[in-house]
């Protein structure tokens, strides 16, 4: 790591010292890392702020580690990013109101499937057994017993 | 009679699956509304390049234009770049003031931006990002335009054009202070 790095690194440690340092609160690595996989990193696809190595995603794991410091609870800071993102930041959507069919979709839909099943399967049973495949032909017998014995030697 | 059942249960299952399809193929995943539309913009302090003052109660009272941008931004911030500084010339005698908050930028880069288009608005570095969060950008350039009682009114996401800018400064001013 070159030295202008490290300096720049320095300086973004400075800028992430919260503006509430006066009172700091010691902040759990754990609880910082829980509450940004619940968020979606919003310069990337499908990544959640924990995973995404941009910078936005950093400054992101700046401010949960900023507000958890300053003695909001981790469903206080995740409220916070709802507030200012909406709930398109939330990866899991809420469960509750038309978000709520997310949720139980595949439950229901599981469900008719196992219904079908059952209908078919009884409809199945109820029909009667096929006939018995026809005899072979003695001449087609032979020929394939023929064709066998040629296949052992 | 099974025939009839299969014509019924074969498009009861798919055409919902092919409306859903169709609904998600007509918007537009990056076209989020803000949810801070209509709420009183968050208060914030930054310290300026030029020392020019940076806080949002300063300017309570006139209507706030502010564009978040960085100086690595090509070519969005770079086509809205003139823009801004037309706007401000037009429109800091009329009660509004321009605001840039330069987002995840290094400080050299900025200031040959900040020169390279003669911008004189305030501009300010915003650390950590905390400003860019409060106002839920996502991506730059984003430009919030907040009335004169200091509520978030509307939201560009992308470059600013002439006719946006006026249309929503003409709007926010012809309201009553």
């Amino acid at each position: 790591m070159t030295a202008r790095k490290l300096l720049l690194l320095a300086l973004t440690a400075l800028a992430v010292v919260p503006a509430h340092a006066a009172n700091p609160r010691p902040v759990d690595e754990e609880t910082v890392h829980e509450v940004a996989a619940q968020l979606r990193c919003v310069v990337c696809q499908s990544l959640s702020v924990a995973d995404s190595p941009s910078e936005t995603a950093n400054q992101m794991r700046g401010v949960i580690r900023e507000r958890l410091a300053a003695g909001d609870s981790p469903a206080q800071v995740r409220d916070y990013f709802v507030e200012k993102y909406g709930p398109w930041i939330l990866l899991a959507p809420p469960r509750r109101g038309f978000d709520l069919l997310v949720w139980t979709a595949p439950f229901v839909v599981l469900g008719i499937g196992f219904i079908v099943i059952v209908l078919v399967i009884r409809r199945w049973r109820r029909a009667p057994a096929p006939a018995a495949s026809a005899p072979l032909a003695p001449a087609v017998r032979e020929r394939i017993r023929r064709e066998m014995e040629d296949l052992d030697r | 009679m099974k025939s009839r059942w299969v014509r019924l249960v074969i498009p009861a299952a798919v055409v919902p699956v092919l409306l859903l399809l169709a609904y998600g193929f007509w918007t537009n995943p990056r076209e989020i509304p803000s949810p801070l539309l209509g709420k009183p913009a968050a208060a914030f302090a930054l310290a300026s390049f030029t020392g020019a003052p940076f806080n949002l109660e300063h300017y309570r009272g006139r209507v706030v234009m502010l564009n978040f941008w960085a100086s690595w931004c090509r070519p969005a911030c770079y086509e809205e770049a003139p823009t801004l500084e037309r706007v401000w010339q037009a429109y800091k005698d009329k009660g509004v003031v321009v605001l840039g908050v330069d987002v995840q930028d290094s400080d050299e880069a900025a200031r040959k931006f900040l020169a390279q288009f003669g911008h004189s608005f305030p501009n300010a570095p915003d650390p950590g990002g905390r400003v860019a969060i409060d106002y839920g950008v996502y991506g730059v350039p984003e430009t919030f335009f907040i009335d004169r009682q200091g509520r978030v009114r509307f939201k560009q996401v992308g470059a600013l054009t002439d006719d946006i800018a006026r249309k929503q400064l003409d709007k926010l001013l012809a309201e009553k202070p």
